[in-house]
C-alpha cells in the first residue's frame, strides 16, 4: 500500500513566556490510501496540533519541523498557495467544536458553496445544486431551505453534520476529524459516527480519527497510534492494540476504560500521577513516572518506537 | 425590520419632546438675558423689546407658544443675530457642517478602516506598533494643534491650500478642515477596527474558514469583518451626530459659516430661540444615528437581525 501521508520526524513547538513547549517530538507516522487511523491520547498530547501543523494552522507562536507529505507534496512550511490548493480540496479537517466552527454572520449554504466556487471554479448556481445535495447526503431534512439558515438556527449535532457535509464536498482523499463527537450528546455522536464510517466505505476516503473515546477507535478505525506528551507510544492494528497493547500506557488506559461487566460497586481504575510537563520534558521515558514497571533506563534514554509485531510498534525499554 | 424601525421612530417623538422641554426650562433657568449686552437701554425700550419676543409672558405660555411654532417649523427670529431667523441661520450653517463632518467621518473610516485591518492582520510587527503609535499621537493631537499646524504648513509655506474660507466649499477650502477633523477620528477608527479583528482572528470559525482553503481576503472580508466591525458600529452611531458639535473649532480656525459656532454662541448670548433650534437638530441627530448604528448591527449579524421583531 502506498502511504497518502507521510509524517517524518515532525517537531511542534510553542514559544511562550514560561519557555518553550514542545507539543510534539520526532512523531514518525504513515496513513495509507482507504485506512482509517485512530489517533488516541489525554489533552496536550500533541494529537490536535499534528494535524494543525499538516494544515498549516498553528497558532503564531508555533513552529513545526520534520516533514509531513501528501503525495510527495511538502505540507510543513509550505507557501500559502500550495497549501490553499490542497486544504479544503484533497485534504479536509472537521473540528472539534462545530458550535464555533462555522462562520455566525453567513448562511450556511454561502459558506459551503464557497468552497466548490474555490476549488472547483463551480458558478454559483451549480455550486447550490452541489451544497444542496451534500446536505441531503448528512441527512439534513428539507436542505433547500438549510441552505439559506444561519448556524444559529441549527442544532449542535446539525452544525456537526453541516461541517462535515462542508469538509467532504470536494470529495477529499484525507480527511481529519479531532474529536468530531466530543460536543454532541450520544445519539447524536451515534449518528456522526455512522456517516464517518458511510463515508470511509463508500468513498475510499483515508480517515484520521482524533479522539480520546477508546469505544470510537474500536468501531470504525484500522489502526490505532497512541500518544503521549508529544510522541508516538505504539501505533498498531486495531485488534491488536485492543488484544495486546504492547505499550505500559496502551494497557493502562485499556484498564482505565469503563466497561458493563466491571462490577458497580468497584472505582474505575486510574493511571496515577499527572503526564509530564511539556516546557520540562524528562530525558527518559515521558511515562516512566506513572509506569508500573520502569527499569533503570526508563529514567535516563528514551525510547523509540520498535517493532514488537506485524506492522505494530512500540516505544517501550521493557523486554516484550 | 420595518416595524422595529418604525417603532423605533414612534419612540422618537416622545423622545424628542422630553429633550426639548428640558432644554426649554434650563435655559430659562438660567440667570440673565438675551439683551443684558446692550448698552443701557431705557427700561420701557427693554420693555417693548421683550414684548416684541413675547418674553414678557407667563413662561408657560411662552412655552407654549413655542412648541406651537416650532411643530410648523418656525423657531422664531434669532434675538442676537438680528435679521435672521433661527431657522434661516441653520439652513445656511447646516450643510456646511455636515459636508465637513461626513467627508471627514468618510476619511476616517477608509484610512483608519484599513490601518486597522492591517495592523490587525501584522499583530506586533513593525508595521503594527507604527500604525498604533501613529493612532496614539492622533488622539493625543487636539484639533486646536494640528489645525493651525496644517494650515501654517500647507496654506502659509507652500502654498498650496488656501488657508482659511469656505468659498462655497470649494475642494481646495475643504481640504485642510477635513483633514484636521479626521486626524483624531482616523486614530479612534483604526484602534477600534484593529481591537474587534484581533478579538475575531481568533475564533474557531476563522481557523476552520482557513482549512478550507480560502483565499485570505475572502476569510478577511466575508468571515472576519462582518463581526469584526461591531464595536466600530457603536462608536460610529453618537459619534456621526457629534459632527454638527464636533466642528466647532475647526470651524472657527478656519473661519467656516457651520453651525458649531452656534452651539456656543447662542448659549453664551441667551439666544432662546437659536439655542432650541439647535437643540433639536442635534437630539434628532442622535437619534437618528443610533437608530441607524442599530440598524446597521441588525445588517452585520443575523442573530440580531432576528431580535429586532
Amino acid at each position: 500500500m502506498t502511504p497518502v501521508i507521510e509524517c517524518q520526524q515532525l517537531n511542534v513547538r510553542f514559544r511562550t513566556d514560561g519557555g518553550a513547549v514542545t507539543a510534539v517530538s520526532d512523531l514518525d507516522f504513515n496513513l495509507n490510501a482507504g485506512e482509517c487511523l485512530g489517533v488516541v491520547g489525554e489533552s496536550g498530547s500533541g494529537k490536535s496540533q499534528t494535524f494543525l501543523a499538516m494544515f498549516g494552522l498553528l497558532a503564531h507562536n508555533g513552529t513545526a519541523t520534520g516533514s509531513i507529505r501528501y503525495r510527495g507534496t511538502e505540507l510543513l512550511n509550505a507557501p500559502r498557495s500550495t497549501l490553499d490548493g490542497l486544504r479544503g480540496n484533497r485534504l479536509a479537517m472537521i473540528f472539534q467544536d462545530a458550535l464555533s466552527g462555522l462562520t455566525p454572520t453567513m448562511r450556511i449554504g454561502d459558506q459551503m458553496s464557497e468552497v466548490l466556487m474555490r476549488h472547483q471554479g463551480l458558478s454559483r448556481r451549480n455550486a447550490r445544486a452541489r451544497v444542496i445535495e451534500a446536505l441531503e447526503v448528512v441527512r439534513i431534512a428539507d436542505p433547500e431551505q438549510r441552505f439559506s439558515a444561519y448556524p444559529f438556527e441549527m442544532s449542535g449535532g446539525m452544525r456537526q453534520r453541516v461541517m462535515i457535509a462542508m469538509a467532504t464536498l470536494c470529495r477529499p482523499e484525507v480527511l481529519i476529524a479531532d474529536e468530531p463527537t466530543t460536543a454532541l450528546d450520544v445519539t447524536v455522536q451515534a449518528q456522526v459516527l455512522r456517516l464517518l464510517n458511510g463515508l470511509k466505505n463508500h468513498t475510499g476516503t483515508s480517515l484520521v480519527l482524533i479522539t480520546h473515546d477508546l469505544g470510537v477507535v474500536a468501531g470504525l478505525c484500522d489502526r490505532v497510534l497512541i500518544m503521549y506528551a508529544g510522541r508516538a507510544v505504539e501505533l498498531g492494528p486495531v485488534r491488536d492494540i485492543f488484544r495486546r497493547p504492547a505499550h505500559p500506557y496502551t494497557q493502562a488506559l485499556l484498564r482505565s476504560m469503563p466497561s458493563l461487566i466491571i462490577d458497580p460497586g468497584k472505582d474505575l481504575p486510574v493511571i496515577p500521577g499527572q503526564p509530564p510537563d511539556l516546557e520540562n520534558l524528562p530525558a527518559g521515558c515521558p511515562f516512566a513516572s506513572r509506569c508500573l514497571h520502569t527499569q533503570d533506563d526508563c529514567t535516563t534514554e528514551r525510547p523509540r518506537l520498535r517493532a514488537v509485531g506485524p506492522d505494530h510498534s512500540r516505544a517501550c525499554h521493557l523486554p516484550a | 425590520m420595518l416595524n422595529y424601525t418604525l417603532r423605533r421612530l414612534g419612540i422618537a417623538i416622545p423622545t424628542l419632546f422630553v429633550i426639548v422641554t428640558a432644554a426649554f426650562f434650563l435655559m430659562r433657568a438660567a440667570p440673565g438675558g438675551p439683551f443684558d449686552a446692550e448698552a443701557d437701554l431705557e427700561p420701557e425700550v427693554l420693555e417693548n423689546i421683550r414684548a416684541a419676543y413675547d418674553l414678557d409672558k407667563p413662561l408657560l405660555t411662552q412655552y407654549w407658544l413655542f412648541l406651537s411654532r416650532a411643530v410648523r417649523g418656525n423657531f422664531g427670529p434669532s434675538l442676537v443675530y438680528k435679521d435672521f431667523t433661527v431657522t434661516e441661520l441653520i439652513a445656511i450653517g447646516l450643510p456646511v457642517s455636515i459636508t465637513l463632518g461626513l467627508l471627514a467621518k468618510l476619511v476616517a473610516l477608509l484610512l483608519g478602516g484599513l490601518g486597522g485591518i492591517i495592523a490587525a492582520l501584522r499583530q506586533n510587527s513593525l508595521l503594527d506598533h507604527t500604525l498604533m503609535g501613529l493612532a496614539m499621537t492622533g488622539i493625543a493631537l487636539p484639533a486646536f494643534v494640528s489645525a493651525p499646524i496644517l494650515a501654517l504648513f500647507f496654506g502659509l509655506y507652500l502654498k498650496l491650500l488656501p488657508v482659511a474660507g469656505w468659498n462655497d466649499g470649494a475642494l481646495p477650502n475643504l481640504v485642510l478642515p477635513v483633514v484636521a477633523l479626521a486626524l483624531p477620528q482616523i486614530a479612534v477608527i483604526a484602534r477600534l477596527m484593529r481591537g474587534g479583528m484581533l478579538e475575531v482572528l481568533r475564533s474557531n470559525f476563522v481557523r476552520t474558514a482557513r482549512s478550507r482553503g480560502l483565499k485570505e481576503s475572502t476569510v478577511v472580508f466575508r468571515h472576519v469583518l462582518p463581526s469584526a466591525l461591531v464595536p466600530l458600529v457603536g462608536y460610529l452611531g453618537p459619534a456621526l451626530a457629534g459632527i454638527m458639535t464636533g466642528s466647532l473649532i475647526v470651524e472657527l480656525i478656519f473661519n467656516l459659516p457651520g453651525v458649531g459656532r452656534y452651539f456656543v454662541q447662542g448659549a453664551l448670548n441667551r439666544d432662546y430661540p437659536l439655542v432650541m433650534g439647535v437643540v433639536i437638530i442635534y437630539a434628532t441627530f442622535i437619534i437618528l444615528f443610533n437608530l441607524l448604528s442599530d440598524l446597521a448591527y441588525a445588517a452585520l449579524d443575523p442573530r440580531v437581525r432576528k431580535s429586532y421583531r
